[in-house]
């Protein structure tokens, strides 16, 4: 028997465990970020379009350049296609965290995730 | 205020056996501050908080009244040695040693046939880190953002928490008391 271990008492095993549990669950609670409610679209910086991410919906949105399709799927949203040339927003693949953005820079167009509790902008220390 | 001219120029105060104590013990908690605040760790915030073996000691020998006088001195003291004094870092250390005085006030009555220090202490080190969160989040970053780190303190709690107390229950020479747990 290890010396250390005869040092713990009933509840202190009980205490552990129940501690342990807290910890475990307080992962996946404090990790969500806050819920993710919508897709908001903008082109040029104006919002053309909000869309709840309960339901699948495609968007497809006339940039400087032509056309973005915006895919939403419950909880997630993407861009699926662009015009521009490195197609940087498009290898974004899935936002589903608020504050996650994809812009489409030559196609003045840009996805956001946004929910009530919208993450952080910036966190110093 | 007029000086009352019966009264010598200085004056020892008188400090009793509980004084000389209690500052023995303080100077104890404020040395382990010191050493928990150059242990290099990772994340700001996650301490081993070595400190809080000796309040529990104190709890434990002396009562709630000492370990408090303790925790008090080691945080004023502590501060001014490491140069946070009255800045964030300070507020933040004393909220941590109310909150854990606060829940061992309660604590201290579990019965001690079933409930040895491990547990204290890691009622302790989740009341600490609860407290200093909740502070961060009213003052310091007024964001949900401060949550996020929250599972890290709180594993760090658990691990240090355990940690403390069996270094604590191995002090206080209880293994001959303790329950046996072997077949």
């Amino acid at each position: 028997m290890n010396p250390w271990l005869s040092l713990l008492r009933p509840g202190d095993w009980a205490a552990a465990g129940l501690a342990a549990v807290a910890v475990a669950a307080s992962f996946p609670l404090l990790w969500q970020g806050g819920a993710a409610d919508k897709a908001v679209v903008r082109r040029n910086g104006e919002v053309v379009a909000e869309l709840d991410l309960s339901r699948t919906r495609t968007l497809a949105v006339a940039g400087a350049l032509g056309t973005t399709v915006i895919a939403v799927e419950p909880g997630r949203a993407r861009v699926a296609a662009d015009p521009g040339p490195r197609q940087y927003c498009v290898r974004q693949g899935w936002l589903r965290r608020p504050g996650e953005i994809a812009i489409c820079a030559p196609n003045h167009v840009s996805l956001q995730i946004a929910g009530r509790n919208n993450g952080f902008d910036s966190l110093a220390y | 205020m007029t000086r009352s001219p019966t009264e010598p120029a200085s004056r020892t105060l008188a400090t009793t056996a509980d004084d000389h104590r209690i500052a023995r013990l303080a100077a104890a908690a404020i040395a382990l501050s010191l050493v928990d605040a150059a242990i290099p760790l990772p994340l700001p915030g996650v301490k081993p908080g070595l400190a809080n073996i000796v309040t529990l000691l104190v709890l434990y020998r002396y009562g709630f009244a000492t370990a408090a006088w303790v925790s008090a001195l080691r945080v004023v003291a502590g501060g001014l040695l490491l140069g946070h004094f009255l800045a964030p870092g300070f507020f933040l250390s004393l909220t941590g040693a109310a909150a854990s005085l606060a829940v061992l006030a309660a604590a201290q009555y579990l019965p001690r046939r079933w409930f040895g220090p491990v547990t204290l202490s890691l009622v302790a080190a989740f009341a600490h880190i609860g407290g200093q969160l909740l502070l961060a989040r009213a003052w310091l970053i007024p964001h949900d953002g401060v949550f996020l780190l929250a599972p890290v303190f709180f594993a760090a709690a658990l691990f240090f928490g355990i940690i403390n107390g069996l270094i604590v229950a191995r002090l206080l020479g209880e293994r001959e008391a303790a329950e046996p747990q072997h077949a």
